[in-house]
C-alpha cells in the first residue's frame, strides 16, 4: 500500500483528535482526543518506518527500526499519562461534581 | 630620640578629650562640670605651650612623625608634628587667647539649656583641637585636615542656634565660601606632591629652588586662594560679617585666635615659596591692601556693633597680608599676634555690651554706656590699640607694616595709611555711639544695664593688659637697640629680610605722621558723633551702608545664574528627559500588561485553542522560512 494512505488517515486522525480537543467541555473526550493524536503520530511512525526499512534492507537489516522504538515509548508515556490524567479527572469529578472543562476557569485568579 | 618636646602630641590631645567628654555625656553632665572640663583642657594645652614655648626659646626644634596617614606606594605622607619657632608663637596665640574665650564663654552662655550648653563646648574644644593640628603639622596634609576642622567648626558654631533660619544661611555661606578657597589649597598640594613627592615642609623648601618659575608662581598663588578663603580677603571675604550669626565668644574666637589666622600662618610657614616669587607676592599685598581699604570703608557705616568689628577683622587682615605681600612675614606675624589680643578684647567687650543690653547690637540704640565702666574702659583700651596709637601693641605692629609697605613701595605706603586712619575712624565712630552720649535704647533696657559678672570682667582686663604691653615684643630697633625680640625669635623660621635700611629719621618721621593723623581722626570722630542723631544715609553713605553692593553683585553674577542654569537643567534634563524616559518605560510595561491581561482568561479551552494556532503558526512560519 502506497505511503500517501497511511499519511491522509493519520491527518485524518489528528484532525479529529485537535477539533475533539478545541470543540468539547467533556474532560474525558479531550482526554479521549488527546489518546486519538497520539496515535496518529504513532500511525505515521510506523508507517514510515516500514518504508524506510523496505527501501534500505539490503544495505541494512535495521534500517528504519528506530521508528517503531519511538512508538513504543509514546506508549508507555502515554499509559503512564492516562493514569495521572484520569486521576484528575475524577479528583475533579469529586470537587465540583462535574467533568466539563469550563468550570476550571478558576486559574486566573 | 627622646626630646624635652616629645610631650608636645598631648597638646592637640586634651582638646580632643575635652570635645569627646563634653559632646558625648552633654546630657548627664551639669554646666559646672562642662565648663570645668570645657576650660580646663584648653588649659592645659596652654600651660603645655608655654613649656613648649619656653624649650623652643632654648633652640630646642623637633618634628616627631607618629604613623603613616597616607600610604600608597612610593607616596607616604606621615601623621607629623612640628615644633618650631613659628608654630610654638601660633600655640601660645590659640590656647592663650582660646582659653579666655572659654572662661568668658561659661559666664556668657550662661542661660542656654544644659545639653545645647555642652554641645557649645564641645564645639568650641574642637575648634581649638583642629587649630592645633593646623598650626603643629609637619606637611601640608595634616595642615589641611586642621584647615578643613577649623571650616566644619565654624559651620557648627555659626550656625550654633541652628532654629534660626538666617543663622543657618549665614553657616553655610561660611563653609561654602571656605570650600572654595579649599579647592585652591587642595589643588596646591596636589601640585606639591607631583613635582616633590611629599608634603613636608622641610623637603618641599629644600627643593622649592628646582621648581620652575611658573609652577612656583602657580602653587602659590592655589595657595593664596586657599588663604583668601579661609582668612576672608576678596573676593571671598562676605562670609566673614555674616559669620555674625553665632554667639559673640565665637566670633572673638573666629576673629582673633583662630580661623582667620591660618591663612596668615600658612604664607608665613610657606615663606621660602613666595619669597621665590614676586609676581605671587605682589598679589598677595594688592589684594591685601585693596581688601583692607574696601573693609575699612564699608565699616564706617554699619550700625550692627560686631558687624563693624567683623569688617575692622576683613580690613586688619588685609594689613597682614600687605605684611606678608612685601615679604615681611614675621611683621605680618605679629600683628596676628596683636590683633589677636584687641580683637577678641573688642568682641568680648562688645559682647558684654550686648549682654548689658538684653541682646541689642543696633548701636543706634545704644549710646551712654560708659556706665559699665569696665566694659567701657576695656572697649576704648581695645580701640586706641587698634587705632595703632602708641604705645598699645597695634602701633608697634601696624607701624611695621607701614614700614615695610613704605620701603617696597611707596603707594602701597599711603593707601595703607589712609587705611590706618579710616581704621581710626570708625572704631571711635563705634565707641563714642556705643559709650557715650545719651542712652538711646528703651526705659526697659536702661533700667536693666548693668556690668557683667566676674568670668567676663576679668578675661576683658587681662586682655586688656595685653593689648597694652602685646606690642612690646616688636619694638622697631630706631626706637630700641634689640627691641624686635620677635623677628629676632621667629628668624630660624622667617629669614630676615635683608632690604635698604630707611634713615632712622625717616623712620620716625613716618611714626610721627601716622600717629599724628590717627590722632586727628579720633579726634573728627569725637566731633561728629558725640551727639548723634539717626538720619538715613544718602548717596556715598548708602552705597557704603549695602557694603558696596558686593553681596547684591555675587548673587547677580553667580548664584542667580547657577539657580537659573539649575532650573534648565531640572526642567530640561530631569523632567522631560531622564523622568519622561523612567516613567515611559514604566507606562509601556502597565500598558501592555493591562492589554495582555485578557489572554488569561482562566478559559482551558481558550488557552487550548491559542496553543494550537501557535503551534500552526510555528510550522508555518518554519515552513516558509526554511531555505
Amino acid at each position: 500500500m502506497p505511503i500517501n494512505y497511511y499519511i491522509f488517515l493519520s491527518i485524518a486522525l489528528f484532525v479529529i483528535g485537535i477539533t475533539g480537543v478545541l470543540t468539547r467541555r467533556n474532560a474525558i473526550i479531550i482526554f479521549m482526543s488527546i489518546e486519538l493524536m497520539l496515535n496518529a503520530v504513532n500511525l505515521m511512525l510506523v508507517a514510515f518506518s516500514k518504508m524506510h526499512h523496505l527501501a534500505n534492507a539490503a544495505k541494512d537489516a535495521s534500517a528504519g527500526i528506530d521508528g517503531q522504538l519511538f512508538v513504543f515509548f509514546i506508549m508507555v508515556v502515554a499509559a503512564a499519562e492516562v493514569s495521572v490524567g484520569l486521576a484528575i479527572i475524577v479528583m475533579m469529578y469529586r470537587n465540583i461534581h462535574s467533568v466539563d472543562v469550563n468550570f476550571l476557569n478558576r486559574l486566573k485568579h | 630620640m627622646r626630646s624635652a618636646l616629645d610631650i608636645s602630641w598631648l597638646i592637640p590631645i586634651f582638646p580632643l578629650l575635652g570635645f569627646l567628654i563634653n559632646g558625648l555625656a552633654r546630657k548627664v553632665l551639669s554646666k559646672s562640670l562642662i565648663s570645668i572640663v570645657g576650660c580646663g583642657v584648653v588649659l592645659i594645652s596652654f600651660i603645655l605651650s608655654i613649656w613648649i614655648f619656653l624649650q623652643v626659646k632654648n633652640g630646642n626644634t623637633f618634628v616627631a612623625s607618629y604613623f603613616d596617614f597616607i600610604s600608597v606606594r612610593s607616596l607616604h605622607i606621615p601623621f607629623a608634628f612640628q615644633i618650631d619657632q613659628l608654630s610654638a608663637i601660633f600655640l601660645l596665640i590659640v590656647t592663650g587667647v582660646g582659653f579666655l574665650i572659654h572662661v568668658y564663654s561659661t559666664s556668657y552662655m550662661r542661660e542656654e539649656t544644659t545639653d545645647h550648653f555642652g554641645r557649645y563646648f564641645s564645639y568650641l574644644n574642637l575648634f581649638i583641637f583642629s587649630m592645633l593640628l593646623l598650626v603643629m603639622g609637619a606637611n601640608y596634609v595634616i595642615m589641611f585636615i586642621g584647615w578643613e576642622g577649623v571650616g566644619l567648626c565654624s559651620y557648627l558654631l555659626i550656625g550654633y542656634w541652628f532654629k534660626n533660619t538666617e543663622y543657618n544661611k549665614a553657616a553655610n555661606k561660611a563653609f561654602i565660601m571656605n570650600r572654595i578657597g579649599d579647592l585652591g589649597f587642595l589643588i596646591a598640594i596636589f601640585w606639591i606632591i607631583s613635582k616633590v613627592g611629599n608634603t613636608n615642609f622641610a623637603d618641599v623648601f629644600a627643593s622649592a629652588n628646582s621648581f620652575s618659575s611658573s609652577d612656583i608662581t602657580v602653587i602659590t598663588l592655589l595657595l593664596f586662594i586657599g588663604a583668601t578663603g579661609k582668612s576672608a580677603q576678596i573676593p571671598l571675604y562676605t562670609w566673614l560679617p555674616d559669620a555674625m550669626a553665632g554667639p559673640t565668644p565665637v566670633s572673638a574666637l573666629i576673629h582673633a585666635a583662630t580661623m582667620v589666622t591660618a591663612g596668615i600662618y600658612m604664607i608665613a610657614r610657606s615663606n621660602a615659596l613666595y619669597s621665590l616669587s614676586e609676581l605671587s607676592m605682589n598679589v598677595v599685598a594688592i589684594v591685601g591692601l585693596a581688601t583692607s581699604i574696601l573693609a575699612a570703608t564699608i565699616a564706617l557705616k554699619q550700625n550692627d556693633i560686631k558687624k563693624v568689628l567683623a569688617y575692622s577683622t576683613v580690613s586688619q587682615l588685609g594689613y597682614m597680608f600687605l605684611a606678608l605681600g612685601v615679604g615681611a612675614y614675621s611683621t605680618g606675624v605679629f600683628h596676628v599676634m596683636t590683633h589677636a589680643f584687641f580683637k577678641a578684647l573688642l568682641f568680648l567687650a562688645a559682647g558684654s555690651v550686648i549682654h548689658a543690653t538684653g541682646g541689642e547690637q543696633d548701636i543706634r540704640k545704644m549710646g551712654g554706656l560708659n556706665r559699665l565702666k569696665i566694659t567701657s574702659i576695656t572697649f576704648l583700651i581695645g580701640c586706641i590699640a587698634i587705632a595703632g596709637v602708641p604705645p598699645f601693641s597695634g602701633f608697634f605692629s601696624k607701624d611695621a607694616i607701614l614700614l615695610a609697605a613704605f620701603e617696597h613701595n611707596k603707594i602701597l605706603y599711603y593707601v595703607a595709611l589712609f587705611g590706618a586712619v579710616l581704621t581710626a575712624y570708625y572704631m571711635f565712630r563705634l565707641f563714642f555711639l556705643t559709650f557715650t552720649g545719651k542712652f538711646r535704647g528703651t526705659e526697659e533696657q536702661e533700667h536693666h544695664l548693668h556690668e557683667s559678672p566676674p568670668a567676663i570682667t576679668i578675661v576683658l582686663v587681662v586682655l586688656a593688659i595685653l593689648s597694652i604691653v602685646g606690642g612690646f615684643v616688636g619694638i622697631p630697633e630706631v626706637i630700641m637697640k634689640g627691641g624686635d625680640k620677635l623677628t629676632e625669635f621667629l628668624a630660624p623660621v622667617i629669614p630676615v629680610r635683608v632690604t635698604e635700611p630707611v634713615a632712622s629719621s625717616t623712620e620716625l618721621s613716618l611714626m610721627a605722621l601716622s600717629t599724628a593723623l590717627v590722632v586727628v581722626a579720633i579726634i573728627a570722630a569725637w566731633f561728629r558723633f558725640r551727639k548723634y542723631e539717626f538720619k538715613p544715609s544718602k548717596g556715598l553713605g548708602r552705597f557704603l551702608e549695602n557694603k558696596w553692593y558686593v553681596d547684591e553683585f555675587y548673587d547677580a553674577i553667580i548664584v542667580k545664574p547657577l539657580d537659573k542654569l539649575g532650573e534648565i537643567l531640572n526642567e530640561g534634563l530631569e523632567k522631560s528627559g531622564i523622568d519622561a524616559l523612567v516613567n515611559g518605560i514604566g507606562k509601556a510595561v502597565q500598558y501592555g500588561g493591562r492589554q495582555l491581561r485578557w489572554l488569561q482568561s482562566g478559559q482551558v479551552g481558550s488557552y487550548v485553542l491559542l496553543m494550537v494556532v501557535s503551534i500552526v503558526l510555528f510550522f508555518v512560519l518554519q515552513f516558509f522560512l526554511r531555505k
